[in-house]
């Protein structure tokens, strides 16, 4: 049977990837680019007996998708950065919680109300460092509108699996462009739920860690009770200030995260094999990057693209063999240098990195970045 | 026969933090009382708390207890709500929390009519963080942003409720402690957002410096402030000047949210 295909916007890709994934809750907030995420929502969830509401601010709608997912919901918020900006404190509260959700950051230019309608890509070290105290973070940075969709599926399979919220992040370019999409078929992608409890609801403790670093997530309203809170907590769930709980209850968040990389870590490289340059780039810049690899190989230059598609927790092992491999690494990025950060700190001197940036609302073309490679070949 | 709290305590979690003399733990009894004689299940039962002394009560009751970050307890609590609207769902914070840093979640809660009882501990002050001013501490009262005399205008709480559009709006008071359960109640049996204000107090951190020289100084200006609705109504502008009207203050009937979005499900299938 012939696929479903649909040209489809970027972001309604994502609402249609969170159904897929199970999603039955949004709540949000407006804000442009993100803004057609809620619009397909709010049409789509109360069709199969979802929700969607619309919050008074970001950080309330980030608040009802915690509330909602600890009473056993997929749920999802989608925003831009002034938004991000505004729901920090409670993703923080989500990952000490252990919440599992989704929130997707449609990149604009910034700071502040920025540039509403332009292209950006300076929330990605927002999305490690964002929230105050140390804590797991996953964050996904599709390319494409097919990817949208299934980046969007994954986000929510490893928010499950993991227990914590996962960001995706892509830029306006990718959100708002229209590309073809095929839909697939129920069952072709996986699909992840939490683990529940099988314990007796007595025995029920919400950080139990002999159930390994990821411990069982009951809902609200089901035969198990228990308490949350945003501070440091024991197995139990509930306060404690000794020092040995608190020290073994975070590093064993950190682990969930640090334990599992081979897991979470998805990249895509092309032609990297024989490369002497390496163009390390992500969203919408690793489609210009792409282009330029290819006309840069008619001209024999031994080029390749290392694509990140999950840009947190850095794919710091293979980052670093290639910077062994190559003579350079050049890193295109919307905005002043942030991921080329870490590239340099794996690389630890290896090779000459180079970045290369914008922040004017403009996307970064294939010649800005044949220019540059053939600079440091 | 005594009552027994026992069976609402989660075992162990006691003793609580408060100060000796603290209203707080007097509100919680009424709640306990409150929710028994509405018969509400504990695993159906959700409550929800903010960030402060008055948001600690949840960690002591058994039943699904969410402690959130300072002031977004009624946001928490919408969306908890929406996922299970069977469940009956609690908010419980102090005046700063719900007022200050929530007071947006609050009056939006308040708006949309969403079936949930917010008890909001009122005693003045931030008491968690030493005593700073919050929007419900009188003008000219002492705290310890403020030794000059506080220059803010004080909210009312019940008032803002009611503009905002809870359907069911109540205030109480920590000395008239038989009352709090049954306000409560009441609330809870309401469909719709009710407000339950109860007037606290602070010995700790408002009473030293307002020159109230006991918790027992504290309660008694509670008394003599409090004026019951009915009896309210055959005082005069001036026999009232300084008292607060107790008791429940405006109740309507208005769609209630998760029915109204329930509706938003039968349109959307059948489209
Ligand atoms: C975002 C944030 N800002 C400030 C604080 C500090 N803080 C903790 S409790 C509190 C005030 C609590 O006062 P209130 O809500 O009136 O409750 P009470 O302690 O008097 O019962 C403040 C300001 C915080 N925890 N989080
Ligand atoms: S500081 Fe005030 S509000 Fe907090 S526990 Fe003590 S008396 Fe109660």
């Amino acid at each position: 049977m012939a696929k479903k295909v649909a040209l489809l916007q970027g972001n309604s890709a994502c609402a249609y990837g969170a159904l897929y994934a199970g999603c039955n809750f949004f709540g949000g907030y407006p804000i442009t680019p993100s803004t057609e995420v809620a619009e397909v929502l709010s049409v789509e969830l109360p069709k199969v007996g979802g929700k969607f509401i619309q919050m008074e601010d970001e950080i309330a709608a980030m608040a009802s998708v915690i509330g909602a997912a600890l009473a056993g919901q997929k749920a999802l918020t989608a925003t831009s950065g002034p938004g991000v900006s505004l729901k920090q404190e409670l993703i923080g509260y989500a990952c000490i919680a252990e919440v599992p959700c989704v929130i997707i950051n449609v990149m604009r230019g910034g700071p502040s109300t920025g540039m509403p309608t332009g292209p950006g890509q300076s929330d990605v070290q927002q999305a490690k460092w964002g929230t105050h105290g140390d804590h797991p973070v996953i964050a996904l940075v599709p390319s494409s509108v097919q990817e949208i969709f299934s980046e969007t599926v994954r986000a929510f399979n490893l928010a499950e699996k993991y227990r914590m919220p996962v960001q995706v992040l892509y830029d306006e370019i990718v959100g708002h462009m229209r590309e073809r999409i095929e839909f697939p078929e129920p069952g072709e992608l996986e699909v992840i739920n939490r683990t529940e409890p099988t314990v007796s609801p007595e025995d029920y403790k919400p950080f139990d860690p002999s159930f390994g670093d990821v411990p069982p997530l009951a809902a609200f309203g089901t035969d198990y009770r228990f308490h949350v809170t945003g501070l440091n907590k024991a197995a139990d769930g509930f306060p404690t200030t000794k020092a040995n709980l608190v020290d073994d209850e975070q590093r064993r968040q950190i682990r969930k995260v640090d334990g599992n990389q081979p897991d979470i870590e998805l990249n895509e490289e092309y032609l990297t094999e024989d490369a002497e340059v390496i163009i390390f780039a992500y969203g919408s810049t690793a489609r210009s990057a792409r282009y330029a690899v290819n006309e840069l190989r008619k001209e024999g230059v031994k080029v390749g693209l290392f694509r990140p598609i999950t840009l947190w927790p850095f794919p710091e092992k293979r980052v670093a063999e290639l910077a062994k491999q190559a003579k350079a690494i050049v890193v295109p990025e919307l905005n002043l240098g942030q991921m080329i950060l870490e590239v340099e700190r794996v690389a630890k001197g290896t090779c000459d990195i180079v970045g290369i940036n914008r922040v004017d609302g403009e996307p970064i073309n294939p010649g800005q970045i044949i220019a540059q490679v053939k600079e440091v070949k | 026969m005594a009552y027994d709290y026992e069976k609402h305590i989660r075992p162990g979690k006691l003793p609580h933090i408060w100060c000796p003399g603290c209203g707080h733990g007097i509100v919680m009894k009424g709640m306990i009382r409150a929710f028994d004689a509405c018969g509400l299940e504990k695993n159906n039962t959700a409550i929800v708390s903010g960030i402060g002394c008055a948001s600690r009560m949840n960690g002591y009751m058994d039943y699904n207890t969410l402690h959130t970050a300072h002031g977004r307890a009624a946001a928490f609590a919408t969306g908890i709500k929406m996922a299970k609207p069977e469940m009956d769902v609690i908010v419980v914070g102090g005046d700063g929390d719900g007022t200050a840093i929530g007071g947006n979640h609050f009056i939006h809660a308040c708006r949309r009519n969403i079936d949930m009882t917010y008890i909001i501990l009122n005693n003045s002050i931030y008491g968690m963080t030493g005593g700073q001013f919050s929007p419900c501490t009188p003008t000219g009262a002492k705290a310890s942003t403020t030794v000059y005399g506080n220059p803010d205008p004080t909210f009312d709480i019940a008032k803002l409720a009611i503009g905002a559009g809870a359907t069911f709006v109540a205030r109480g008071t920590a000395f008239h402690a038989t009352q709090i359960d049954k306000l409560i109640a009441e609330g809870i049996k309401h469909k719709g957002m009710a407000i339950i204000e109860i007037l606290d107090d602070c010995p700790t951190t408002y009473g030293r410096r307002n020159k109230f020289r006991s918790v027992v100084d504290m309660m008694k200006r509670l008394k003599e402030i409090a004026v019951p609705v009915a009896a309210a109504a055959k005082m005069t502008p001036e026999q009232l000047e300084g008292k607060v009207l107790t008791g429940v203050l405006h109740k309507e009937e208005r769609p209630e949210y998760t029915e109204q979005y329930a509706q938003v499900i039968n349109r959307a299938k059948g489209a």
